[in-house]
């Protein structure tokens, strides 16, 4: 047994190395996430996370499942493809509860002219007009209904 | 019970895979949602949009993004005339022609445009959700990544708020969050995609010029769109991979 003659020192300190490996693993096992390397490079639950963020805007379906009626007006339309909240503005709230929040009708002298307001940058087919020409002093409401927007002469749609 | 040896060989690697999926937990939140059955991108319509910033403002509310930061944001070209009719001639200087504006990122619209000459047309931009994103690569502790479905993430727990991803982004698309001090950026509306919702700017966007795309889902128009029109990207040169297609894409657009 002459090899191992005054190696102790060698083991001792091998000993120790393992073991440092040991106290490694057991921090490691505490340190990262459960969920780290499960799809990537990355804690996989950070998706599900993400996924939980709550919404403000409930979606056209959600709007049209009670207003059917105003789905009826728009859908032969020049707006029959504009949604609902593009105008109407983020309404989950609404959505989830009517009675919790009831939306502002929005003010259509502010809003028809941001989309319609004529600027040479916009594209030619979309309609556009001068606001101080067109204006008349009324509400845009009172001739074209936001819904179907062509002109109201009779005033019945 | 008796377990034999060779009952014992397959049961115990079978217990292992098991035990993977006990110690990974349960990411997906929606039940029906599956993230390998999808693969996001978003389809940008240049000549219909009109730059009325609708896509700006819901993005704002739906993430909650602090004011004078942006997800998404629309930029307006302006190309002269000269430049158009002489495009072998490299523009001096290229902060004049084209010239580009997006004040406030275009939330509160775009001042009229009384120069008719020319050809004016807006870009919205937003994270391109690249299929080999150079921002994911740099990120020391993985904090952020490209999903199973595609979209590229932060982990807000996870980041340190070392804005390497923010450099690396070829586009601009991410910006250190001035109140949480961690990486933010588009998550095509993650938590809505997996509702299947649309996202909150396409579901503002009141002339479509934004489309959410599924380009695993044969049935996705963008299939046929992708076919049929002239449909780029932006900075194809950096191979990133992105997956914001662009219709009618100006070569000036930078």
């Amino acid at each position: 047994m002459s090899v191992f003659k005054d190696t102790g020192h060698l083991f001792r300190f091998a000993g120790l190395f393992v073991l440092a490996f040991l106290v490694f693993l057991v921090v490691r096992h505490y340190v990262v996430p459960k969920s780290f390397g499960q799809y990537g490079h990355y804690r996989g639950a950070a998706i599900g996370e993400i996924a939980a963020h709550p919404a403000k805007y409930a979606g056209h379906e959600t709007c049209e499942s009670c207003h059917a009626e105003v789905l009826d007006v728009k859908k032969n339309g020049k707006h029959a493809h504009v949604n609902c909240e593009a105008c109407h503005g983020a309404l989950e709230k609404h959505a989830d509860d009517p009675s919790s929040m009831t939306p502002v009708l929005p003010d259509t002298a502010v809003l028809c002219v941001r989309c319609h307001t004529a600027s040479a940058a916009k594209p030619k087919g979309f309609p556009q007009v001068v606001p101080e020409d067109h204006y008349t002093g009324l509400a845009c409401g009172t001739c074209h209904k936001p819904h179907s927007p062509a002109m109201d002469v009779g005033g019945t749609k | 019970m008796k377990i034999t040896r060779r009952q014992m060989l397959i049961l115990l690697p079978a217990a292992a895979v098991a035990w993977e999926s006990v110690l990974a937990g349960t990411p997906e939140d929606s039940p029906n949602y599956k993230m390998t059955e999808h693969w996001w991108g978003m389809l940008i319509d240049i000549p219909k949009c009109i730059g009325c910033g609708n896509c700006v403002r819901a993005c704002q509310t739906e993430n909650d993004v602090p004011d004078g930061y942006f997800r998404t944001w629309v930029e307006r070209y302006h190309r002269s005339d000269w430049s158009m009719s002489n495009p072998e001639v490299v523009t001096a200087n290229p902060l004049i022609d084209p010239e580009v504006i997006s004040p406030d990122g275009g939330k509160e619209g775009f001042p009229v445009a009384t120069d008719k000459s020319g050809k004016y047309f807006f870009v919205p931009k937003l994270c391109n959700h690249c299929a080999d994103s150079p921002c994911t690569q740099v990120c020391p502790v993985g904090a952020t990544f490209i999903s199973p479905d595609g979209v590229v993430l932060v982990d807000q727990t996870y980041c340190l708020g070392c804005a390497y991803c923010v450099q690396a982004c070829p586009y601009g698309c991410r910006y250190i969050h001035p109140e949480k001090k961690v990486a933010d950026k588009c998550t095509l509306c993650y938590h809505r995609i997996t509702k299947g919702l649309t996202t909150a700017c396409c579901e503002a966007c009141p002339t479509g010029a934004r489309q959410l795309a599924d380009l695993k889902d044969p049935k996705d128009p963008i299939h046929e769109f992708l076919k049929t029109h002239s449909v780029q990207i932006l900075k194809p040169q950096m191979a990133t991979g992105a997956k914001v297609f662009y219709n009618d894409l100006d070569g000036s657009v930078r």
